[in-house]
């Protein structure tokens, strides 16, 4: 299939720029500079500055002479590339792929999406009406090659040229070698010999024209012609697993949403049911019509192409999206797929419950809503430090590789943190006679003990704890210990972390 | 003769109880949750499985015996290599202790969301999954609505819930099956043993539906609940447990 690709010069990027955000300044004369070698040089000048005879790298003292009511703005570094970047985002709803073209243009590649709009003038019409409504003064060319796009958007003076496919060697003839994108220097030669037209070199022998103007020239020649591939760096990666969803009119409802997302869930999770693969995680981008792209994302604890599942998933998050002005499109997108092990009908319902789909697709649903980290399966570790006794489970069917102990008392309830009490403890290494835990005495009437913990050096310092489970007169239990060794000069602070069953 | 009487008098009291609204699920009847006698206080003498139990707990010692005491009935429920969910806004369990009870502790997962309302929307959503033995939620208040959404979820799933409600400021009427309260008793031990015995616990049955409530002591002797005295205590209305 031939490719179709699309450029688009903002010959006033950077003055309209400004036009935009401080209307006063629309159809007056005034130019942005930068200081360059103890000068203020112009960077941009407005589209009525340019007709007033002053272009991009004057000093702004000659302009002035020549205009003595000159408006002078500072220029803001980099903001060019920003607003490029921002520009080709608001591009993706043409095409999904577009790339940013320094200093001033946009290219995309239109191949086998012109006809969504009806053909490739209204398409491009589409394009430069809304960017000239917006504020934009714009040149857009369509043709088989960037560099033909680049040349014919530059040196045509209609806004919309289309050139058809294959003609763009016929295209370049009458233009000026500028419009290869050459270097000022190999331009300047050019036209010393008289070579004003693309058409007056273009037949002469390569040989000829690479010892006499390098083989950038050449190279710069053949990406125009089609000859040699040129390759772009979309702004955003294209997703291998991508569905759009293009709207004729702005969606402003939540049934609208749910419709459109029912519709790109069916066509993606088929297409993964067919390459017998199923997502992770998805996202769906909503383009509103003033610019701005809301989104939700979701996630799965197993690899799924199971749509009733997704969207319920995706139901959680609609109340999230803020459809304001009207949403046009709409991408569902799965930047993780995984294959999915195919479930085997279980003849007994208890084998295995963790690798049950149902248990799977209701923690993903609880995790749209659940904290930071809400949902956690525990697994012994080697430690015997209380707090890393335990460890996460990373997935839902890990297996603990050792087995849970039971040899020692573990309170049912750990506090987070061990907190501080008070205690009467006479006799060394013997339990407390008691304790006062929130202003509350408690008399140990029955006790077990010391367990001593030693701390792990090569983790953590600091001192070791000797654990005791003790019962008060009430029959409540707790695990309070004291952490180091018994001194009667220097008494060490002891703790409550847990509460027995 | 007597024998058929026996069955005639078990007849009719089955009858009174269908009269009454009780619908038996062939499950119910199979677990045996290790409750020894206290199972005489559920209609038809089982633990009824298709329900939302409710756990009153008034201090920190008194949530962990109604812990350990839900996880005693979780062990038996979740015997089938079932996974439980245990939901709250704050994680405060310890899973290595749940082994005692006979719970394989990475059976369970642990829910923590950020309300109370989030809390009861997941314990309805993991109540209607069928896959779970059991569902145990902690939150400080129910009302009556939501109690009744988790009543109509169980119905249809057959899934254990339990709510611990930590300190609640209101005890009114809800649609939960039973309300409980455990608290701690001395434990005793041989006479001239060091150490402390098994964990005791005086087990209250407040409310329960078509059935009888009743206070027990009890011990949790390895696997399951051993009741300490012949002797039930029927409680009367003016000494029942203050909340």
């Amino acid at each position: 299939m031939s490719q179709r690709f699309v450029h688009i010069w903002f010959p006033h990027l950077m003055t309209d720029w400004f036009a935009i955000r401080r209307p006063e300044l629309r159809n007056t004369a005034f130019v942005l500079a930068a200081p360059d070698h103890g000068r203020m040089m112009i960077t941009a000048a407005s589209a009525v500055a340019q007709w007033q005879g002053i272009s991009a790298g004057m000093a702004v003292a000659d302009a002035r002479a020549v205009h003595p009511s000159l408006q002078v703005i500072d220029d803001i570094p980099g903001q060019a590339a920003k607003l490029l970047d921002a520009l080709g985002k608001w591009c993706i709803r043409f095409t999904p792929v577009t790339a940013a073209d320094l200093p001033d243009g946009l290219i995309l590649d239109a191949s086998g999406c012109a006809h969504l709009w009806g053909g490739e003038r209204p398409y491009l019409e589409d394009i430069t009406m809304r960017l000239k409504i917006a504020g934009y003064h714009v040149h857009a060319a369509m043709a088989d090659t960037i560099g033909a796009a680049w040349a014919v958007s530059h040196f045509v003076k209609e806004i919309i040229t289309i050139i058809p496919a294959g003609a763009q060697r016929e295209a370049l003839l009458p233009l000026p070698p500028a419009a290869l994108r050459l270097e000022p220097a190999v331009t300047e030669r050019l036209l010393k010999l008289g070579l004003h037209h693309i058409g007056s070199f273009i037949g002469m022998q390569r040989a000829a024209l690479r010892r006499r103007f390098g083989t950038e020239m050449l190279l710069r020649l053949d990406q125009a012609t089609g000859m040699e591939r040129e390759t772009m760096l979309p702004l955003e990666p294209v997703e291998p697993y991508q569905e759009r969803l293009p709207c004729l009119e702005p969606i402003l409802t939540r049934k609208g949403i749910e419709i459109a997302l029912e519709r790109l869930l069916n066509t993606l999770c088929q297409r993964l049911q067919q390459e017998g693969k199923g997502l992770r995680t998805a996202t769906l981008s909503c383009y509103r019509m003033d610019g701005k792209v809301e989104q939700a994302v979701i996630g799965t604890n197993r690899a799924s192409h199971h749509v009733t599942h997704l969207f319920k998933l995706f139901e959680l998050k609609i109340n999230e999206i803020r459809p304001d002005p009207g949403i046009e499109l709409f991408v569902l997108e799965a930047p993780k797929v995984e294959e999915v092990t195919n479930s085997q009908e279980t003849l007994w319902r208890d084998a295995a419950v963790m690798e049950d789909s149902g248990l799977a697709e209701l923690l993903d649903r609880l995790s749209a809503k659940a904290a930071k980290d809400g949902i956690r399966r525990y697994l012994p570790d080697e430690h015997h430090w209380p707090e890393r006794s335990i460890r996460l489970a990373t997935s839902l069917g890990e297996k603990p590789a050792i087995p849970w102990r039971s040899d020692r008392p573990r309170p049912i309830r750990l506090l987070d943190q061990p907190e501080p009490v008070i205690v009467s403890a006479p006799i060394p290494d013997y339990p407390p006679m008691l304790f006062v835990y929130k202003g509350v005495v408690h008399h140990i009437k029955k006790a077990d003990g010391p367990e001593r913990i030693e701390r792990e050096w090569w983790l953590d310092p600091g001192e070791h704890r000797d654990y005791y489970y003790v019962e008060d007169e009430n029959g409540r239990r707790y695990w309070i210990f004291r952490s180091g060794h018994y001194d009667v000069d220097n008494p060490k602070a002891w703790f409550i972390h847990g509460f027995f069953a | 003769m007597r024998g058929s009487k026996a069955d005639i008098i078990a007849q009719l009291q089955r009858d009174i109880l269908s009269l009454q609204g009780f619908r038996s699920t062939a499950k119910s009847t199979a677990a045996d949750l290790g409750l020894g006698p206290i199972k005489h206080a559920f209609p038809n003498a089982t633990f009824p499985t298709d329900a939302v139990h409710e756990f009153l707990s008034t201090a920190p010692e008194h949530s962990a015996a109604t812990a350990g005491f839900i996880s005693g009935l979780l062990g038996r429920l979740m015997q089938n290599n079932g996974a439980c969910l245990w939901i709250g806004t704050a994680r405060s369990l310890f899973p290595p202790a749940l082994k005692v009870f006979g719970i394989e502790p990475d059976q369970v997962i642990f829910v923590t969301m950020e309300r109370e309302r989030d809390v009861l929307w997941a314990m309805e959503e993991a109540l209607k999954c069928k896959g779970l033995a059991a569902v145990v939620a902690e939150i400080k208040e129910l009302s009556f609505m939501a109690s009744r959404r988790l009543q109509l979820a169980v119905e249809q799933s057959n899934v254990t819930g339990f709510i611990i409600r930590h300190q609640p400021r209101y005890t009114g009427v809800n649609a939960c099956v039973s309300r409980w309260q455990i608290t701690p008793l001395p434990s005793e031990l041989e006479a001239g043993m060091p150490g402390i015995g098994f964990p005791r616990w005086q087990v209250a049955l407040l409310k329960i539906r078509n059935g009888r409530p009743g206070v027990w002591p009890v011990e949790w002797s390895g696997d399951r609940c051993q009741l300490l005295t012949a002797h039930i205590m029927q409680p009367d209305h003016q000494k029942r447990l203050r909340v």
